[in-house]
């Protein structure tokens, strides 16, 4: 049991220090969500006057979204990561240890948590500092990064579940569009109660992510709600399941070692 | 609970497997095929001794790589049996895994970890304890001329640095028997000197090393057996001196200073042997009796009044045993085989299901080391290694 954490340790502390130490990684993980955040608050804020709009900060509405975002980046950076040392035979220099394949996915996604819960933690103070409330207190932050490092295991997960099947930095890098439609698609900007257009009610109610993002919003807005967080911490949680089992399988294809 | 067992009883096997001495490898009629039927191992047989250098040259694309997979149990075989340090690799590979150490193709680095990182990175996955670690991991970087450079993100290092490290990584948890996968492949003849120098010290402590190789001098140099593969199959195998001493004898080689006076030449040096091929306006001569017959030629050359411009005698090479044994010459094989799907590209196929995305994967890493060569070369020598 000691050499298997050991050896998830290890793996993860690499794992956090190879984003970290990427600038061109850590920057859209940062600023990227900030300048979206901007654009959204000053662009809709208007949207707060709607009959029906839960809140009269439209940041504390949209800071949500942030968290998504990140965990969208972290699918890419996960993915991309892994699929470079697919790419460099790193990935064959740690076959050849008697490391066990569920600590080598182990390390990586508690890596992609830790740094889940890091990157919460900025997205939660870049709130503070333009005005959103945390209803929920300080029992919320801990929720919340708790939900932000779960979420970006499951997203992480996938980025690792498409390196392990393509072997390509790029193919990876490929899924962002594909993900970040499923963020439009959803509750991201207005509440569901406010969709007017009927399509368009029907996609984000069915998509997973208005869930996510209603769990991380319930916090700001409402304080304590159990039916949006139960939902949230589902959603991650069956993301995760989801993507984990990808990882397994193609783990099997690509790690054939006897 | 079974799992932890049988772990521990495959790792009680490696430590038994280093001291009983049986560090060698033997391989029976190993056999590796791929998507679309493409034969990469064609049914191998070698056997390396304990504490010797094997050197297994092949153009690109021959196998060596392939066969190095499933030594190293990256890949099962199709068929066929390999035993390394006494353990099968197919069945005992978490065993086999601990008793060895590679070096595989291309520096497989974190560009973004320093020297020091990879190796408490290695030594934990090894199950060092932490003091044990960190103490061999500095025993290992001072070895490979590394310690000065130990904590600089390697992305900065020369590919002679890089190469050394991998090598001393693969050196962490004290394996009997070492692969190394074209360990020299891109590096300039100081770096590659020095690299040589290190498996001859590894040697002589008593590891066996498994060397492919594409280069003739390597394998040459450095080997005290050379298996020649070529299309999956070994063409030959003996030390480099019986290798060559089996395909024939030395030739000479002379230019005259007159041009025209070639014919004359070549009518003077055939009453010493079979004309061989000879360097455009040279004639050259197979030597039956071997260097003996040397002195007497250019006494020959001097009394029929021939001045010479240029005189060499040819010792037949490993190049020119595999153009014995397959009627092609080693130098330009590789191209040839490159355009057929076999060997590295074959097996990474193999391994990610799928061929085209593999070969991109190939050439882009490919193009990025060549890319960054020069820019290391020049961080090699600024770090004085």
């Amino acid at each position: 049991m000691s050499v298997l954490l050991t050896q998830v340790g290890t793996l993860a502390r690499r794992s956090m220090r190879k984003t970290l130490r990427q600038p061109f990684q850590m920057f859209p993980i940062v600023f990227f969500p900030l300048i979206l955040l901007a654009v959204n608050a000053s662009g809709l804020k208007a949207a707060t006057r709607l009959p029906g709009f839960p809140t009269h900060s439209y940041i504390s509405f949209a800071i949500a979204v942030a968290f998504i975002q990140g965990g969208m980046f972290s699918l890419i950076n996960t993915g991309t990561n892994l699929a470079e040392d697919i790419e460099s035979g790193f990935f064959n220099r740690l076959a050849l240890t008697p490391l066990r394949r569920v600590s080598l996915i182990a390390g990586l996604l508690v890596g992609v948590a830790a740094l889940g819960a890091l990157q919460s933690g900025v997205y939660m103070l870049m709130g503070l500092v333009a005005g959103a409330h945390l209803r929920a207190g300080a029992g919320g932050v801990l929720v919340i990064l708790a939900l932000g490092a779960l979420a970006c295991v499951g997203f992480g997960a996938l980025g690792c579940a498409a390196a392990l099947r393509t072997g390509s930095g790029e193919a990876v890098q490929g899924l962002f569009p594909l993900f970040f439609v499923f963020i439009f698609l959803s509750s991201s900007n207005l509440p569901r109660n406010l969709l007017k257009t009927g399509w368009f009610h029907t996609v984000a109610t069915w998509n997973p992510i208005s869930y996510l993002i209603e769990g991380f919003r319930s916090l700001y807005i409402y304080g304590w709600d159990g039916t949006a967080l139960w939902r949230g911490f589902a959603v991650a949680a069956g993301l995760s399941i989801v993507a984990l089992l990808a990882v397994a399988g193609a783990m099997r294809t690509r790690l054939q070692r006897t | 609970m079974s799992h932890m067992s049988a772990a521990s009883e495959q790792a009680t096997r490696a430590e038994g497997a280093r001291r009983d001495g049986h560090n060698g490898i033997e391989v029976a009629g190993l056999v590796r095929d791929f998507k679309g039927g493409v034969r990469a191992v064609d049914g191998i047989d070698l056997r390396v001794a304990p504490g010797e250098i094997y050197g297994f040259l092949g153009p690109n694309g021959a196998g060596k790589s392939t066969t190095v997979l499933m030594l190293t149990t990256l890949l099962p075989p199709t068929a066929g049996s390999a035993r390394v340090a006494g353990l099968d690799v197919v069945r005992e590979g978490a065993a086999v895994r601990r008793a060895i150490g590679a070096s595989l193709q291309e520096s497989a680095l974190d560009p973004y970890l320093t020297g020091r990182e990879h190796m408490r990175l290695q030594s934990a996955l090894h199950g060092l304890a932490r003091a044990e670690g960190e103490r061999r991991g500095r025993e290992l970087l001072e070895r490979v001329g590394l310690t000065d450079a130990a904590d600089r993100k390697v992305g900065g290092y020369s590919g002679g640095m890089k190469r050394r490290l991998d090598l001393g990584l693969a050196l962490v948890h004290g394996p009997r028997l070492l692969f190394l996968d074209e360990p020299t492949t891109g590096l300039d003849p100081q770096s590659r000197a020095a690299l040589w120098d290190e498996v001859r010290r590894l040697a002589g402590d008593g590891v066996t090393v498994f060397l492919t190789t594409q280069y003739l001098e390597e394998a040459d140099v450095l080997a005290d057996r050379v298996g020649i593969i070529d299309r999956g199959r070994i063409v030959a195998e003996g030390t480099p001196a019986q290798l060559k001493a089996a395909i024939g004898r030395p030739s000479v080689e002379a230019v005259p200073a007159d041009p025209g006076e070639r014919e004359r030449l070549a009518g003077a040096l055939a009453r010493f042997g079979e004309p061989a091929a000879a360097s455009p306006g040279a004639a050259a001569v197979r030597l039956p009796q071997g260097v003996g017959d040397l002195a007497e030629i250019v006494r020959a050359l001097d009394s029929e009044g021939l001045a010479i411009a240029d005189l060499r005698l040819h010792q037949p090479t490993l190049d020119d045993v595999f153009l014995a044994k397959t009627g092609r010459s080693l130098e330009g094989a590789g191209e040839e085989q490159d355009e057929e799907p076999a060997g590295r590209n074959a097996q990474a196929e193999s391994k990610r299901g799928d061929a085209q995305t593999d070969a991109g994967a190939h050439a882009s890493a490919g193009a990025g080391s060549e890319a960054g060569g020069e820019r290391e070369r020049a961080a090699d020598g600024s770090a004085g290694a």
